[in-house]
């Protein structure tokens, strides 16, 4: 255990014209459990790449200290181990025991003594499979478990988190979250935890710091005091705080069909059992179907069939007023009469502005050129776009990037839209907008569906519930 | 699934061996063939690699799946070798005006492709053979390859599959976009350069995440790495590569003594 601290510390990344932090000062003590709240933008991540000794010369301008144990931090690189949000760029190996022992193997730690490590930090995180287990095999929440494991192998005396969970389903986030307590209770490391969800993980901190944009403290102290003094500013700033009240938007009555499923039925090659099993349901205009169900019962297969991605190898999807089932439509047919939102937004960004990622489905669709621009300023508008119309796409910050997939998919006024897990690793404060973006979207008349993990979001809007299992539907009943 | 893991069974005594000796039988084996001149010694080397077969353990399937593109590549070599000698030698063997073949250019043409054949089939028992790991292990271990080059290329090989996943993904979220290449050629073409151009952006951003991880876990500082996986010669890897040095030497002298060797 060491201690950690931040004098006057400001960082500007190379290439970017403003400072990611500014003037930081912090001290962590020997053995403290922090966890770090902020808004995105704040620099949390900046902060605690600072600390793993990443933030190198060439990679940008520092000012003041960051000192690990007293010395400098960038000359200490490895020193303090580090877990960051996405498991699939974490893994270096293709054996899971090989993946620990590399980071053994970078310390120098004798060959006699790196495997007896590796089992002990596998057990530690309750891996359950053999160090010969292909990484690639592994879901994304068993991916972490492994890549927590590989910290914790080097017995770091910091260890680092940044928004461990926020790239996983509920149940692999249980799973670290479990494996942290245990492995936590057996180490006396300091600890720095970035985490939105404060409740999840408010047990394993003793000490709560807040930052506000640029990394201006806000309030720093023990949990419960912070949260209880600070809670509606923190809420307000995109943070989980436990209790604060969320949105409720009821449902109005349904109406007319807008979508129709019969026994969509699907098998990849090479997969024991159908990742779809003949699943039927019908969706109706201004209303939410949320589609739930644990991994691998087949969500994300029915969306993709649903909004006619994929040829299913039996049944169909069709809509009022269209013949031809979904999935032989030809592409620009189909956006105006499906529109289908993915998990990440920048797979579908396909212009170089805001404006002509807006206007993009309707030319696809042979719209009139005045229809079109009526058509993208009113997006523009609704969607609060309009100051960002002539950015690129790819620069837009987390929930601008996830409005501007929603608006680009409704543009050519598709009577459906259907979202794949659509508040995934959010903030409160873009998680809110997208409550509201999606009651309005329903109340106008559009039908929607969202696969989601998330209960409190099907929730908040009154959604009906479709509960698949195995590829098929369990259960069918209101939210 | 894309993957490079090998295609046999681990016990047998070729498939077991140190990477680099295999590597190294190689090397000479194709060498021989390529700087040898004539039909007969490709031929013997490549009835060498048939004796070899057995002990690799690869099973007859997977190995004639990975062999057939290089094979019919062979073939092609000696047509156009044949076609389009500059000189046509020998017995005319077929003339149908501007295309003629003689015995001369054929035998020259089946000798280039016999070579292509040798490196070919002798690569593909070693790849098919070797788990990558392990290649790397050797390579770091008895060639002190430096592990920025070693592990570095295991991390980009781990990122390979999910490239191809993030091609699916992209082209069905454009297809939902109302993009679609359809039976238009020039569409196709264009859509297929910006579906490339998407998944380069991609794969930049991900190599990026990951070097930062490695380098977080030590990765690349001055402390000299130890190695979790020991790789050793061993006498039989030593005996590999003599029977590899047998079998060309062979192969040369009994070309050499049939009156066929040529350089």
């Amino acid at each position: 255990m060491i201690p950690v601290e931040f004098r006057g510390f400001a960082w500007r990344h190379a290439g970017r014209r403003a400072q990611a932090v500014t003037g930081v000062d912090l001290r962590v003590e020997p053995g403290e459990r922090v966890l770090l709240l902020g808004p995105s933008g704040s620099g949390k991540s900046t902060l605690l790449a600072a600390l793993a000794g990443l933030l190198t010369e060439d990679a940008g301008e520092q000012e003041g200290e960051v000192l690990l144990d007293g010395k400098p931090a960038a000359d200490q690189r490895g020193r303090a181990g580090i877990l960051f949000q996405d498991p699939e760029t974490q893994l270096v190996m293709a054996r899971a025991g090989d993946d620990v022992a590399f980071g053994l193997e970078n310390q120098a730690v004798p060959r006699g003594d790196i495997w007896p490590r590796v089992h002990r930090a596998l057990d530690a995180v309750g891996f359950p499979y053999g160090p010969d287990r292909d990484t690639h095999a592994l879901s994304g929440g068993e991916q972490q478990r492994l890549a927590l494991a590989g910290v914790l192998a080097r017995r770091p005396e910091l260890i680092l988190l940044d928004e461990p969970t926020a790239n996983l389903d509920p149940q692999g986030a249980q799973g670290i979250r479990d494996a942290l307590r245990a492995a936590l209770a057996d180490t006396d490391a300091t600890l720095i935890v970035v985490e939105h969800r404060v409740a999840d993980i408010l047990d394993l901190v003793d000490r709560v710091i807040a930052l506000g944009p640029g990394g201006a403290l806000i309030a720093d102290g023990p949990a419960a005091r912070v949260l209880t003094e600070h809670g509606a500013t923190l809420a307000a700033q995109g943070v989980w705080v436990p209790g604060a009240p969320l949105p409720h938007r009821p449902a109005p009555a349904p109406g007319g069909p807008a979508l129709r499923s019969d026994g969509l039925a699907l098998a990849y090659p090479g997969a024991a059992r159908p990742a779809l099993d003949g699943v039927s349901f019908e969706l109706r205009q201004g209303e939410l179907l949320a589609v739930t169900g644990p991994n691998g019962s087949g969500k994300s297969t029915l969306a993709l069939l649903a909004g006619g991605l994929a040829a299913p190898d039996a049944g169909t999807a069709t809509v009022p007023g269209e013949r031809r089932p979904l999935h032989r439509l030809p592409a620009r047919r189909l956006a105006t009469r499906v529109g289908s939102v993915f998990q990440d937004p920048e797979h579908q960004f396909v212009t170089a502005t805001v404006r002509d990622e807006l206007a993009f489905g309707p030319k696809q669709a042979g719209w009139a050129k005045d229809r079109i621009e009526a058509r993208v300023a009113e997006l523009l508008d609704r969607l609060r776009l309009a100051p960002l119309a002539e950015a690129n796409p790819h620069t837009l910050s987390g929930g601008e990037a996830r409005r501007l997939s929603v608006a680009g998919a409704l543009a050519a006024a598709p009577g459906v839209l259907l979202l794949d897990e659509p508040t995934f690793g959010q903030d409160r404060r873009t998680w809110g907008e997208l409550v509201d973006l999606t009651a309005d979207i329903r109340d106008e008349g559009t039908a929607l569906l969202a696969v989601t993990h998330d209960r409190d979001f099907a929730q908040a809007l009154e959604a009906r519930e479709l509960v698949l299992e195995g590829g098929r539907v369990a259960e069918e009943r209101p939210c | 699934m894309l993957t490079l893991a090998p295609v046999c069974g681990p016990e047998a005594a070729i498939a077991r061996a140190n990477p680099v000796a295999k590597l190294a039988a190689v090397v000479l084996v194709t060498t021989v063939a390529l700087v040898a001149g004539d039909w007969l010694t490709p031929l013997l080397l490549l009835a060498a690699l048939a004796i070899a077969l057995p002990f690799t353990g690869i099973r007859p399937g997977p190995l004639v799946r990975r062999l057939r593109w290089l094979w019919l590549a062979a073939a092609a070599v000696v047509v156009v070798n044949a076609v389009f000698a500059a000189e046509q030698t020998g017995r005319l063997l077929v003339d149908l005006g501007p295309i003629a073949i003689s015995s001369g250019t054929l035998l020259d043409g089946t000798a280039i492709g016999l070579r292509v054949c040798v490196a070919a089939t002798a690569g593909v028992l070693v790849f098919a053979t070797t788990d990558p790991t392990d290649l790397a292990d050797a390579l770091t271990q008895q060639l002190n390859a430096p592990p920025r080059f070693t592990i570095g290329s295991l991390a980009a090989l781990r990122l390979l599959p999910l490239l191809a996943a993030e091609w699916r993904q992209i082209t069905t979220a454009r297809r939902a976009r109302g993009l679609e290449g359809g039976w238009n050629p020039l569409r196709r073409t264009r859509l297929f350069a910006s579906t490339m151009f998407a998944l380069l952006v991609g794969a930049l951003r991900r190599a990026g995440r990951l070097a930062a991880a490695m380098d977080a876990r030590g990765f690349d500082t001055e402390i000299p790495r130890t190695h979790a996986r020991e790789q050793r010669m061993r006498p039989a890897d030593w005996a590999l590569i003599a029977l590899a040095a047998v079998a060309a030497a062979a192969a040369v002298a009994l070309s050499v003594a049939a009156g066929t060797f040529s350089l």
